[in-house]
């Protein structure tokens, strides 16, 4: 038998949960909103930055230091670029000025 | 004993979570981009605090180069480049992940176990095979590779093979973990795949494969997360996963196909021209109308409605359709917006260049409620859109549009229609629209065409 880690039933679990959350979530985005909904996912997902930098608490070798810090450039360009760029698009929307 | 930067990651998911609730509204949505803001600094402050990082100073070049290179593509983009901008981004995301899985290996390697190894190595395949495919949807997408999609007999053949002989390196791999130089190999023949993907992938299919891609890009940062046991990572990866899963339902819906059709079917190639267009072409003429014509017309006219496209976005014609309008609202007509679900190169594309020339949100309606609205609008303004405007879809069993959700914009009673020239749209199929006499036809630049109208329409 492949032994398996007690952990993953739970992490499935919430796997799946979240999962439901998101669809349900984004059902209820404005339409208008797709694309900056798009561009705060992405950015949201960068949160891998987090498993990176725990890699980088105990490198084991040079090799593995070297793609680490590669990932933590991209992923922090991700970041910057993603929470910037959508509060820039989220600002463009505006409410009709009342007019007479 | 959980520690206390584990509860510290529980509020950086609530964050997360419900930042993309505050976009169900465009009031509370700049609140939501900073709520998901505030969860990436928990998440990141609370890590920081539990693990001491060796190599700080590596931290900080890398993080000020992702400032540098991060914070101009945001502030500069041209809003009609955010399609292109968002394919970098998935590319940026996704091979991050692989790099860290990759890491994650070399890490662990002597003692590596099956279970770990088998989720390493899916989030490997994805990781680079996504990070490929982005690549070469903004390759398309900036007109650096032709967008026409790069197809050949038997292509999804030698693609399936690629990914076949990279599944086979990835099982090989995780039988004998210890062989590590599979992994390049296999990660290559990934990124082949990515690439053979989406070369065979047309331009107008863009929305739908930029969500997938959006999709993969968050599966495989949930991939990751179980490699760690790394909770906020499951949760912020499977957000984005569904949310990318969701796009791409809606848009494929919005088309009328299945993912497999839009992956695979190679539409818009030279092949899925023919038939349809040359019959009904045959005897028919499309009258072609001057912008003065159409100025008498917005004269008379009480409402009007413009059906944007990606025409529209790549003629940077926005701003001059907000200028004309702002003159028919003076005259007391009532402007809307039709805005289909792809129209453009990604969900949503329209809606933020429209809001971009400062046309008011509520102005901008979507398929389903402006649908009923046009057999009791004037005029319909199409600038820079096509097949979503084919009656075809409707009318044609023998057309490849048929079935597809269009802009019913042949009901109006009458359609300007605002084209470089009669050529056919991405579908390959002559659009019915044009041949109907409640239509003029307009040819020449969008802006060059609609900037002539506002002119006309002042002389009036």
């Amino acid at each position: 038998m492949i032994a398996i880690p007690n952990d993953v039933a739970l992490n499935l679990i919430i796997f799946f949960l979240a999962t439901f959350l998101g669809i349900e979530l984004v059902r209820h985005v404005s339409r208008l909103l797709h694309t900056p909904l798009m561009a705060l996912t992405n950015a949201i997902s960068s949160v891998s930055i987090v498993a990176a930098l725990i890699v980088l608490s105990d490198p084991k070798n040079d090799l593995v230091l070297l793609l680490v810090t590669v990932a933590i450039a991209l992923v922090f360009t991700n970041i910057v670029s993603g929470f910037l760029i959508t509060e820039r698009i989220l600002r463009l929307f505006r409410k009709r000025k009342d007019k007479k | 004993m959980s520690q206390l930067f584990e509860y510290l990651y529980v509020i950086a998911i609530a964050f997360f979570a419900i930042s993309i609730r505050g976009l169900s509204e465009v009031r509370t949505s700049r609140y939501g981009n900073w709520l998901a803001a505030a969860g990436m600094t928990v998440a990141i402050g609370a890590t920081l605090t539990a693990y001491a990082i060796q190599r700080i100073d590596l931290l900080v070049i890398a993080v000020v180069v992702g400032a540098i290179v991060g914070a101009p593509i945001a502030l500069r983009v041209p809003m009609t480049a955010v399609p292109q901008r968002t394919a970098v981004s998935h590319a940026f995301g996704s091979l991050a992940v692989a790099l860290i899985g990759t890491a994650e290996y070399y890490q662990r390697l002597p003692g590596i176990d099956v279970y770990t190894m088998t989720v390493l190595t899916a989030e490997m395949i994805l990781g680079y095979l996504t990070f490929m495919g982005s690549c070469i949807a903004f390759a398309k997408l900036q007109g650096l590779i032709p967008g026409k999609p790069f197809v050949y007999g038997g292509r999804n053949f030698v693609s399936l093979s690629v990914l076949g002989v990279a599944i086979i390196l990835g099982i090989y791999l995780i039988a004998n973990p210890t062989q590590s130089f599979i992994l390049p190999i296999m990660a290559v023949f990934a990124i082949l795949f990515g690439l053979l993907l989406v070369m065979a992938i047309g331009g107008a299919d863009m929305p739908t494969v930029i969500a997938i891609l959006n999709s993969y890009a968050g599966m495989s940062a949930a991939a990751l997360g179980f490699v760690l046991n790394n909770q906020v990572l499951i949760v912020a990866g499977a957000l984005d996963g569904s949310s990318g899963f969701i796009l791409a339902l809606i848009m494929s819906k919005a088309m009328n196909r299945s993912f497999t059709n839009v992956l695979f079917g190679g539409v818009g190639a030279v092949v899925a021209a023919p038939v349809a267009g040359s019959a009904t072409a045959a005897g028919r003429t499309a009258a072609a109308y001057t912008v003065d014509d159409v100025a008498t017309i917005l004269d008379n006219a009480r409402s009007v409605v413009f059906v944007p496209g990606y025409g529209m976005a790549v003629a940077q014609a926005q701003h001059v359709v907000k200028e004309i309008a702002d003159m028919l609202e003076a005259k007391g007509i009532d402007v809307k917006y039709g805005i289909h679900p792809v129209a453009g190169r990604m969900p949503g594309h329209m809606n933020v260049l429209l809001a971009e020339a400062q046309v008011p949100y509520d102005q901008l309606w979507e398929m389903d409620r402006i649908n009923p609205l046009f057999p009791e609008t004037d005029v319909v303004i199409v600038v820079g859109a096509n097949d979503v405007t084919n009656p075809a879809a409707r009318t044609r069993p023998d057309s490849p549009l048929f079935g597809m959700p269009i802009l019913n914009v042949d009901k109006a009673k009458t359609v300007v229609f605002v084209k470089r020239s009669m050529s056919p749209g991405f579908a390959g199929v002559e659009n019915e629209l044009f041949y109907l006499p409640n239509t003029m036809m307009v040819f020449g630049d969008a802006k060059k065409v609609l900037a002539d109208l506002v002119a006309s329409l002042k002389k009036q």
